[in-house]
């Protein structure tokens, strides 16, 4: 019999496998050449220094907005508000990096702090909303999103600059770009963030597999009637699990702020950052380092996607097609899990 | 616990083997690029001996098919490759971005594969041309509706707020509830430059016309347009411009669906950047009223050839305005766009031309010239 810490591995790998072979399927109906658009994919993604480091920086926030929404999940809540969470990190961590004038130790720490708190509160209303009235956390986190966006707009227009489109860049002091990665990857936007986003991963795994706090968490995800009968208090558990989500996210806005623009502009739409972590998390299956992997995925896919028009004639609509189709494996994993159930039944 | 480590030992061996096959197979694919890759570069070689000339552009968010300026600036490339003979891939290229983030990796790429000249369309791009630009100095720049300087860079800018002001003009002729509507894209300098110069023109003609004024915050939403057109419509506004991309979609939706259901009523919709003509046709009528038509595509085919005649105006701000056709107001409405119009309109623009009137660009400039009324 298949333990399900077993499906959990098999069924993203087939998943992404089913998404890719379809992808090529669609090209060849379409007319394209399915080598050559993938063979553009890797070439944009990993072709040479520069994209290898573009994609970093775009796995970087991937991973944050992943372990997000896996962190929420573990406790049983949809976070949906990752997006507006990262705007707020977005914004806190500019905000601190531009009106500040302090030495680098403390500058850059403060700003990432800064993000984190941001982004926890805003992770925070929808969480004491559900835990003391419960009203549920997909409805607010979503209307939470577009406060997100439009008061951050807002904020840049009328506080951070004279009715500007953009803020300033923020100091140097607060910056994580770095020349010298940069340098490297031939003036890549790469930048130590991507370190930021694998401790904070195991940060997450120690959260929940090692600590008390972890396992309320986790049982509150389970089953909440269970754990309140066991003496644990469900609310407190809901609001902190929705905290930490936000703070990862947070950070994931950090990442954005300090290190790929070092600036915030107005934003005529979502990042897409926090939606696209609900498909990081699903696929990485809800743990640190399946999130990091998804992330990579996800990274890969998006700048490689950059290069499929140029290069092979492929339209990005259509690698759109294929991380679509990807999440569409993921979700029905109950179909891949029936046919893999089955294989074995009659292998017996 | 011996079982959990050797399943993560699992774990990373089949991702190991995901990414090996994937690598496995770009191989294969390298190579069918390279020899393609080589292939057209001799192509291009024989094709093009007199001159191995290269143009791309990045759009905004917009994308290539926004049926506004990107489209637009796409149209002039396509028009100076006919005449060179180069086609997409050959010569000219288009790279579009999903997001913010795309910008400069946009740009950088497509320096990577040498392209001579690259458009940035769109005042978006400004900080990601500042910066590629200064990285690689040897590859010449033209960056659309923003300024930014450099000796690499060109910056084409138009003076909007003068056509504006002339669709100012048809619209205060065509309103007959003397409410107008504005709808812009994200409020910013430079689409506060199409609402100045539309509310002085209508005002201009007739102080007391109301014009309603609001922001999408957004240049590719369309379903916005669409719910902001409805709420302006609703109040008795007849005549909408929008300066808002790919949102003004939503704007000729609505006006259509209207017109659908009620054929009596008097919608109209001004349109930007190209002539929206098109976008309005609702059987034998038609939406559109006029459109305030900037010729991207001009400016962009004229700097291409002023590049590749060696002439790069790097470092310069070239302005496009009335006086040089480049900005415009569209009559393909014969309809409606009555004689009336058309010649208050002519009138306006030759006092525009020869300086008599002093088009507002900003939001302060036109409280002072609705002042000075």
């Amino acid at each position: 019999m298949f333990s399900s810490r077993m499906f959990n591995i098999l069924v993203p790998i087939i998943s992404v496998l089913l998404g890719l072979i379809s992808g090529a399927i669609i090209m060849l109906i379409f007319g394209y050449n399915p080598i050559a658009g993938f063979a553009a994919l890797w070439n944009g993604a990993f072709g040479d220094a520069y994209f290898f480091g573009e994609t970093i920086r775009q796995v970087t926030p991937y991973i944050l907005s992943g372990l997000a929404v896996a962190f929420a999940l573990r406790s049983g809540l949809l976070n949906i508000g990752v997006e507006g969470q990262v705007f707020m990190g977005w914004l806190a961590s500019v905000w601190v990096g531009i009106s500040f004038e302090l030495p680098m130790i403390i500058h850059l720490p403060f700003a990432i702090l800064a993000a984190a708190v941001a982004g926890a509160f805003w992770g925070f209303i929808p969480g004491l909303l559900k835990a003391k009235l419960g009203v549920h956390e997909v409805i607010v986190t979503i209307m939470m999103n577009y406060i997100a966006l439009y008061l951050s707009n807002s904020i840049v227009r009328n506080l951070l600059s004279d009715g500007a489109d953009r803020t300033e860049n923020v100091a140097e002091t607060a910056s994580l770009q770095s020349s010298w990665l940069a340098e490297m990857t031939f003036y890549s936007r790469i930048h130590y963030g991507f370190i930021i986003a694998i401790f904070m991963a195991l940060i997450m795994w120690f959260i929940i597999n090692r600590t008390t706090t972890g396992f309320e968490l986790r049982a509150v995800g389970f089953n909440q009637h269970a754990s309140r009968y066991a003496g644990m208090s469900v609310g407190k558990n809901i609001i902190l699990a929705m905290v930490i989500s936000g703070g990862f996210a947070g950070l994931a806005g950090a990442m954005e702020g300090l290190g790929t623009f070092g600036f915030m502009s107005i934003k005529s739409g979502f990042t897409n950052i926090g939606f696209d972590g609900i498909a990081v998390a699903l696929l990485g299956a809800n743990t640190a380092i399946g999130v990091i992997l998804a992330a990579f995925l996800f990274g890969v896919l998006k700048i490689g996607a950059l290069n499929m028009p140029t290069v092979a004639g492929v339209p990005t609509e259509l690698v759109e097609i294929i991380i679509a189709l990807i999440i569409f494996f993921v979700a029905s994993s109950y179909m891949i899990r029936w046919v893999i159930l089955r294989f074995k039944k009659e292998g017996k | 616990m011996l079982k959990s480590r050797f399943l993560m030992v699992l774990v990373f061996l089949l991702t190991f083997g995901v990414f090996l096959a994937a690598c496995g197979s770009s191989d294969e694919g390298e190579d069918t690029t390279g020899d393609s890759g080589e292939g057209s570069s001799n192509e291009e070689a024989s094709g093009e001996e007199n001159s191995d000339f290269s143009v791309a552009m990045v759009t905004d968010v917009g994308g290539v098919d926004d049926k506004s300026f990107n489209q637009s600036a796409w149209e002039g490339l396509q028009a100076f490759g006919e005449e060179n003979g180069m086609s997409k891939g050959e010569g000219i290229d288009y790279a579009q971005s999903e997001s913010d983030a795309d910008y400069a990796t946009n740009l950088n790429r497509l320096v990577r594969q040498d392209y001579d000249l690259i458009y940035g369309i769109g005042y978006l791009l400004q900080p990601a041309i500042a910066e590629v630009a200064e990285q690689y100095p040897d590859t010449n720049f033209a960056l659309v509706d923003a300024v930014q300087e450099g000796d690499n860079i060109a910056s084409i800018v138009f003076k909007e707020h003068q056509g504006s002001f002339l669709a100012g003009v048809a619209a205060a002729k065509k309103t007959t509830t003397n409410k107008v509507g504005f709808i812009g894209g994200v409020d910013g300098s430079l689409i506060n430059k199409f609402e100045a110069g539309f509310v002085a023109g209508a005002k201009s003609v007739n102080a007391d016309i109301e014009v309603e004024v609001e922001y999408a915050e957004s240049f590719n939403d369309s379903q916005k347009g669409q719910a902001i057109a409805s709420n302006m419509y609703s109040k008795d506004v007849d005549v909408i411009y929008h300066a808002s991309g790919g949102t003004g979609n939503g704007v000729f939706a609505q006006a259509k669906d209207i017109k659908n259901s009620n054929p009596e009523e008097n919608v109209w919709v001004i349109g930007v950047d190209r002539d929206q003509h098109e976008e309005g046709q609702i059987g034998d009528t038609n939406v559109t009223l006029t459109s305030m038509v900037k010729r991207v595509d001009i400016a962009v085919q004229n700097v291409s050839e002023q590049a590749m005649n060696g002439e790069f105006p790097g470092g310069e701000v070239l302005e496009f305005g009335l006086a040089d056709d480049a900005i415009s107001i569209a009559d393909t409405n014969e309809e409606a766009m009555t004689d009336e119009i058309t010649t208050a309109v002519e009138e306006w623009k030759e006092k525009i031309i020869n300086g008599e009137v002093e088009v507002p660009s900003t939001r302060e400039e036109l409280e002072s010239f609705i002042d000075a009324l």
